[in-house]
C-alpha cells in the first residue's frame, strides 16, 4: 500500500505498477534492504519486506522478484501483445528500480545524521510517520547483507514517536545556564533532581562502610562478587518491602517473599507481561499514558495494548463503563484481554486514583477474571493534599482473590536513583512470583547496587528526612512553575503528584487536531527549545495537552522555560 | 449433604509462565539442590556435597579484594561525592563511555593484543545470559533456529529458547575427533533443521568450550565462518571463557580470524563476553555484545534497556579495568592459577584411574566415566550420576544434560572451591574407584 501510493502520482501511465504493487505490498513493512540483498540483490528491487510472521516466506532466492515477474509478465502480454512480452517485462521493472533509486536520493534526511545548527531552525515533522508517503527504503550505515529478525526490525525505528525524538535532540544540545544558555531545556524526562545533595551527602557519609565492611558481617567484596539469587538477595528484598511499606503502605507493610527484584522497572513490567499474557494478547490501558510502554510492553512479548480514553472533563480519570466497552471491543476483534494495566499515581496526568476506583477496578478484574498490572512507582512523589493510596492497601482487608493483582515499583522516581537499576515486582499469585523469579536472570540487580541500597533504604532516620524535604521541594517547584503557566493563559490539570504537570495547550494549536498539536510541539522544541511530551505520544485522545516534566528544573529556571514558551505562545494566538 | 460452593476461577497465565522451557526440572538443577540442602563445609559440615557443578572462578579472588582496598576512591565516588549525581541520573542505553573503553581494551589484552575492539560497537547488558537472549531475539524469529554444538551449557535451552520462541538444533560432536566441530557435522544440523521446515538463522559457538574446557582450534573457527557465510546466516561466539585459558596463545578468537580476513564478511559475526568468569564478578551482572553488525548494534542497545548494567558498577569496573597494572597483573595470575589447579584435578583423576579430555581452558575438565557404566545409555548415566550425587556426595554436570551424544561424559568444575577441598573431593573419587575395583573383583568364599 505505502508503496503504491508513491508510484501513483510519478508513474500515472504504468498501471500495471500500481497492481503488482498492491499485491505484494500487502505485508507490513519493516527492513527492507536486508531482505534485498540476501537475495543476491534482484533486478527488480523487491518491493516488499520481512513479514512480521513470516511462516509463508519462500525458500528460494529471489522469491518476490520472481512472484512479480510472473504477474507483470502476463499482465503485459495482454496489454501490449505477444510480441512486446519480453520488452514488456524488462521496461517497467527498469523503470521501477531506477524510480526507487531516484526517490531514495531524494528522501528527507534523518535528523540523527544531520545535527542541526543552533541558530536555523529545523522542523522534526519530516521524521514522523504519520503520512503514509515516507518512504522505508533505508541507505543508512552498514546494513549488512544477512539477515535481522523482525522484532529487531520493529524496535529498529523504536525512534519515531516524538517521546524518543524530542529526548534524542535535546542530546544534542542541552540547556546549561552558563554553558549552553540557548540549548533545548529538557522537560520531558521524568526525573527528579531537586533532592540528589541529600543523597550525595549520605553517600560520602556512609559508603565507605557499607561496602568495605567495618560493619563487620560478611561485607566485604565475596559477600557481593559471587553468583547470588536472580531476583535480589534476601536482605535486599527485606530492605525493600519496609522501605516499600514506609514510603506507599503507610497502614500496610509489604513481605519480602512476595518480592522479585530486576534491573529496574522496564524489565519487571516486561517480565510481568510475559508471565500474564501470551503473543497477540491484550492489556487495556486507560490513556494518556506513559509512552515508553508501547516498546516495554509490547515489543518482545507480542502483547498489544487497547487504549481505554479517558477525558478531561473526568481530570483524566477512567470509568467503569468505558473499561467495559473496550473489554468487549476487543472481544468482538477477536483479541483475548489478559490485564488492566492502571498507574495510580498517574503518568502523565499526575493524579492519584481514589480508594473506590481501586475498589472499582478490582471488582471488574474478578468478573472478567483478568490480572491488574498497578504500577506505583511514583507512589512516594506525592507533593499535593490527597493521599495516595495503594493498591497493597486495598488488597489487605480483603480475604480472598487477590492472586490477579500485581504491583511494580522501582527507586528511579522516588529516590532518584535511575541509573543504579532497582525495580520491583510485588505479586500476591505464587505461580507468578515463581515464573518471574526465573526470569530476573535476564534483567538482575548488581549486587554492587543492591549492597549500597541494603544499606540506604534501611536507613529510616535518612528516608524519612529525605521524603519531608523532598515533597516540600517538588511542592515548590511545582507551584512555580504552574502559576507561571497560568500567566500564560496555560492551565494545568489538577495533579498531587509525579514530577510532571499535565498542560492544556489547546488554545495555542493551529487546528483542533493531533496535526495541529504536533505542529505546537515542534515550534516548541525547535523554535522556544524545549522539550514538551505532546499528548499524542500518550494516546491521549484531547489534542493539545503536553506533559511537563519540571522536577529536574530549579527556579531560576522556570522564567527562562516561561519565557521561551511565551514567546512562541505570541506566534500561535489566532487574531479574533 | 455436601454444600457445593462455587469456587471463583483461577486466573490464568501466559505459556511462557507455565512453560518447562527453563529447564529447572532437569538434573542439572536438581543436583543444585540437594548441594543446597546439604552443603559442604570444612568444619561444619565435611561430609556434605561439594559443589562441582557450578563453574564460577574464585581462584583469584584475592587479587580483586588487594584490589578493592587500594582503589576504594574506585568504589565511592570521591570525597564528597561529587560524581555521584550523574552516575545516578546515567540511564543511557550506550553506557558509559569510560566503561565500554576500558571493557574493549580489556578484551584486546585478554588476546594478547591481537584483535582491536572498537568501544562503539560494546553493547551492554546484565550478564551474559542477556546477551545471548538478546542475540537470539535479534537474529532469529519464532520458530527459526540456531545451530549449537553439542555437548553445551545446559543453560542455553533457558536462555536462547524460552522467551524467543527459538528452537537449537544440535551440531553433534563425538569423542572420536576430541569433540571437535566438523563441516559434516554442520552440514548435517542444517540438513535437519530444513527437514523439520525450520528456518536456521545463525550458528552459537561457545570458545574456550562449555563443558569441554578446550579451545576451539583456528582451522575449525575457518571452516564454520566459511560455513556460515555460504548459507548467509549469523555467527554467535560465546567467548566468555576467553581470559581463563591457561595460556593467552592457544585462545584464538573470531575476532582474529575476522582481522585476517580484513573484516570481510564480518557483518554476521556477534561475540558475547563477560566478567561473571574471568574475573569472578558473576553478582555485578556484567556482560557485553561485541557485533560487527551496525544494524545488530543499534537494536540491541535500545533492546538492552531491559537489561542495562547498574551505572555505579560501570563506574566501579571503568576504573578498574582501565587500570592496565591491575588488568595484565590479574589476567596473567588468573590464567596460571586455573592452569595449576587443572593439572592438580587431571593428575587427581588420573590416580583413581579416570580419564579426562585433553583441556586448555575453562574452569571445570569434561571428565570420561563411560567405563563405569552398567548401561552405555543415557539411564546408565543418571544412574551413575545419582550414586556420585548421593553415595559419593559430589555433584557434577551429567552428559546428558549438556545433550552430549556419548554417555558417560561429565563436567567437573574445579575452581569454585579452595585447593584443600578440591583434595577431598579428589579423595572421594580415589576411594569411589577403589571401591569399585574391590567390587568387580570376585568375593573369595569363607
Amino acid at each position: 500500500m505505502l508503496i503504491s501510493q508513491q508510484l501513483t502520482d510519478p508513474t500515472p501511465n504504468k498501471p500495471t505498477f500500481i497492481y503488482l504493487l498492491t499485491v505484494s505490498s500487502s505485508r507490513s513493512r519493516t527492513d527492507g534492504p536486508n531482505e534485498a540483498s540476501v537475495f543476491g540483490g534482484s533486478f527488480c528491487k523487491p518491493m516488499t519486506q520481512t513479514q512480521t510472521r513470516p511462516t509463508t516466506e519462500p525458500e528460494r532466492p529471489k522469491p518476490t522478484a520472481a512472484t512479480a515477474m510472473r504477474l507483470i509478465v502476463p499482465l503485459q502480454g495482454v496489454v501490449q501483445g505477444r510480441g512486446g512480452l519480453i520488452l514488456g517485462s524488462l521496461i517497467p521493472c527498469a523503470l521501477f528500480y531506477f524510480l526507487q533509486f531516484y526517490l531514495k536520493r531524494h528522501r528527507s534526511p534523518n535528523p540523527s545524521s544531520d545535527p542541526p545548527s543552533p541558530s536555523t531552525p529545523s522542523s522534526n515533522l519530516a521524521d514522523l510517520p504519520r503520512t503514509s508517503s515516507r518512504s522505508n527504503l533505508s541507505s543508512r550505515g552498514s546494513f549488512g547483507p544477512v539477515r535481522v529478525s523482525s522484532r529487531a526490525g520493529s524496535l529498529a525505528k523504536a525512534d519515531d514517536s516524538t517521546y524518543y525524538i524530542g529526548l534524542n535532540k535535546v542530546k544534542e544540545d542541552p540547556y546549561h545556564r552558563t554553558n549552553n544558555p540557548n540549548g533545548i531545556i529538557q522537560l520531558g524526562l521524568s526525573e527528579n533532581t531537586l533532592c540528589l545533595d541529600l543523597i550525595e551527602k549520605w553517600v560520602s557519609e556512609n559508603l565507605t562502610d557499607s561496602i568495605m565492611g567495618s560493619d563487620g558481617g560478611d561485607l566485604s567484596i565475596s559477600g557481593i562478587a559471587a553468583y547470588k539469587p536472580f531476583d535480589g538477595m534476601t536482605e535486599m528484598k527485606v530492605a525493600m518491602a519496609s522501605f516499600m511499606s514506609r514510603v506507599i503502605g503507610k497502614a500496610v507493610s509489604f513481605d519480602p517473599s512476595q518480592i522479585v527484584l530486576t534491573a529496574g522497572a522496564t524489565p519487571a513490567i516486561e517480565i510481568l507481561s510475559f508471565c500474564l499474557a501470551d503473543h497477540g494478547n491484550a492489556f487495556l490501558v486507560p490513556t494518556p499514558y506513559y509512552p515508553g510502554f508501547d516498546r516495554d510492553i509490547r515489543s518482545r512479548t507480542g502483547v498489544e495494548l487497547i487504549p481505554v480514553h479517558c477525558r478531561s472533563t473526568d481530570n483524566f480519570v477512567f470509568s467503569i463503563t468505558a473499561l467495559d466497552q473496550a473489554f468487549n471491543q476487543a472481544r468482538k476483534r477477536g483479541l483475548k484481554v489478559r490485564a488492566i494495566l492502571i498507574c495510580n499515581p498517574a503518568n502523565p496526568v499526575g493524579n492519584i486514583l481514589p480508594r473506590e476506583t481501586l475498589y472499582d477496578v478490582l471488582d471488574f478484574a474478578r468478573e472478567k477474571n483478568i490480572h491488574i498490572i498497578c504500577d506505583e512507582i511514583y507512589g512516594g512523589s506525592v507533593f499535593g493534599s490527597e493521599e495516595f493510596v495503594s493498591m497493597a492497601e486495598i488488597l489487605d482487608s480483603e480475604e480472598v482473590d487477590k492472586d490477579r493483582v500485581h504491583i511494580i515499583y522501582g527507586l528511579s522516581k522516588d529516590l532518584s536513583l535511575p541509573g543504579f537499576r532497582a525495580g520491583v515486582i510485588y505479586s500476591y499469585n505464587n505461580s507468578v512470583l515463581a515464573a518471574a523469579k526465573k526470569l530476573t536472570r535476564f534483567s538482575s540487580m548488581s549486587t554492587l547496587t543492591q549492597r549500597l541500597l541494603i544499606s540506604m533504604l534501611s536507613d529510616t532516620r535518612f528516608t524519612q528526612e529525605y521524603f519531608e524535604i523532598n515533597k516540600r521541594r517538588v511542592k515548590e517547584i511545582y507551584d512555580s512553575f504552574v502559576a507561571g503557566l497560568e500567566q500564560l493563559g496555560i492551565r494545568c490539570s489538577e495533579s498531587n503528584a509525579g514530577l510532571y504537570c499535565w498542560a492544556d495547550m489547546s488554545a495555542l494549536i493551529p487546528t483542533y487536531s493531533e496535526k495541529g498539536e504536533l505542529e505546537l510541539w515542534d515550534k516548541l522544541l525547535n523554535i522556544a527549545k524545549i522539550n514538551v511530551t505532546p499528548g499524542s505520544a500518550c494516546h491521549c485522545i484531547e489534542p493539545g495537552w503536553f506533559r511537563c516534566c519540571f522536577a529536574t528544573l530549579s527556579q531560576e529556571d522556570i522564567p527562562v522555560v516561561i519565557e521561551r514558551i511565551q514567546k512562541v505562545a505570541e506566534t500561535c494566538k489566532s487574531p479574533s | 449433604m455436601a454444600i457445593e460452593i462455587e469456587q471463583p476461577s483461577s486466573v490464568e497465565l501466559s505459556k511462557v509462565a507455565v512453560s518447562e522451557t527453563h529447564g529447572e526440572n532437569s538434573p542439572y538443577f536438581a543436583g543444585w539442590k540437594a548441594y543446597d540442602e546439604d552443603p559442604y563445609h570444612e568444619s561444619n559440615n565435611p561430609s556434605g556435597v561439594i559443589q562441582m557443578g557450578l563453574a564460577e572462578n574464585q581462584v583469584s579472588f584475592d587479587l580483586l579484594e588487594e584490589y578493592s582496598e587500594q582503589h576504594s576512591e574506585a568504589f565511592t565516588w570521591g570525597k564528597g561525592a561529587p560524581g555521584f549525581r550523574e552516575n545516578a541520573l546515567f540511564q543511557d542505553y550506550h553506557g558509559l563511555q569510560s566503561f565500554r573503553e576500558a571493557m574493549a581494551s580489556f578484551m584486546e589484552q585478554i588476546r594478547g593484543g591481537r584483535a582491536k575492539f572498537d568501544p562503539d560497537r560494546v553493547v551492554l547488558t546484565a550478564g551474559a545470559t542477556a546477551a545471548n537472549e538478546l542475540l537470539t531475539f535479534i537474529l532469529a524469529d519464532p520458530g527459526d533456529a540456531l545451530l549449537v554444538p553439542t555437548p553445551y551449557y545446559p543453560g542455553f535451552d533457558r536462555d536462547l529458547r524460552w522467551r524467543t520462541g527459538v528452537k537449537i538444533v544440535p551440531i553433534h560432536c563425538d569423542s572420536s575427533n576430541n569433540f571437535q566441530i566438523t563441516p559434516q557435522a554442520l552440514e548435517a544440523a542444517y540438513k535437519e533443521a530444513e527437514a523439520m521446515n525450520t528456518k536456521v538463522r545463525g550458528v552459537l559457538i561457545t570458545n574456550p568450550s562449555n563443558p569441554l574446557g578446550a579451545t576451539i582450534q583456528r582451522s575449525v573457527l575457518e571452516e564454520i565462518l566459511d560455513f556460515v557465510t555460504r548459507k548467509n546466516i549469523h555467527l554467535v561466539s560465546d567467548e566468555i571463557y576467553s581470559g581463563s585459558a591457561f595460556s593467552s596463545s592457544e585462545f584464538i578468537s573470531i575476532a582474529e580470524i575476522l582481522e585476517s580476513r580484513k573484516y570481510k564478511n564480518s557483518e554476521r559475526i556477534h561475540i558475547v563476553y563477560s566478567l561473571s568468569k574471568d574475573l569472578g564478578l558473576p553478582g555485578f551482572r556484567v556482560g557485553t555484545i561485541y557485533s560487527y553488525n551496525d544494524k545488530v548494534v543499534t537494536t540491541a542497545r535500545r533492546m538492552s534497556s531491559f537489561t542495562l548494567i547498574s551505572s555505579q558498577t560501570q563506574h566501579l569496573l571503568a576504573s578498574m579495568l582501565s587500570n592496565k597494572k591491575f588488568t595484565e597483573n590479574y589476567i596473567k595470575t588468573n590464567r596460571e592459577r586455573l592452569r595449576k589447579r587443572y593439572e592438580m584435578i587431571i593428575k587427581g583423576l588420573k590416580n583413581a584411574g579416570i580419564e579426562c579430555l585433553k583441556g586448555n581452558a575453562g574452569l571445570f575438565c569434561w571428565m570420561n566415566l563411560s567405563p563405569l557404566l552398567e548401561e552405555q545409555t543415557r539411564e546408565g548415566e543418571l544412574v551413575l550420576w545419582d550414586s556420585m550425587l548421593h553415595e559419593v556426595k559430589l555433584n557434577i554436570s551429567p552428559g546428558s544434560s549438556c545433550h552430549c551424544s556419548e554417555p558417560g561424559w561429565f563436567r567437573v568444575c574445579f575452581a569454585n572451591m579452595s585447593e584443600q577441598t578440591l583434595e577431598i573431593a579428589l579423595k572421594r573419587i580415589h576411594d569411589f574407584m577403589q571401591q569399585r575395583e574391590r567390587q568387580r573383583k570376585p568375593i573369595s568364599s569363607q
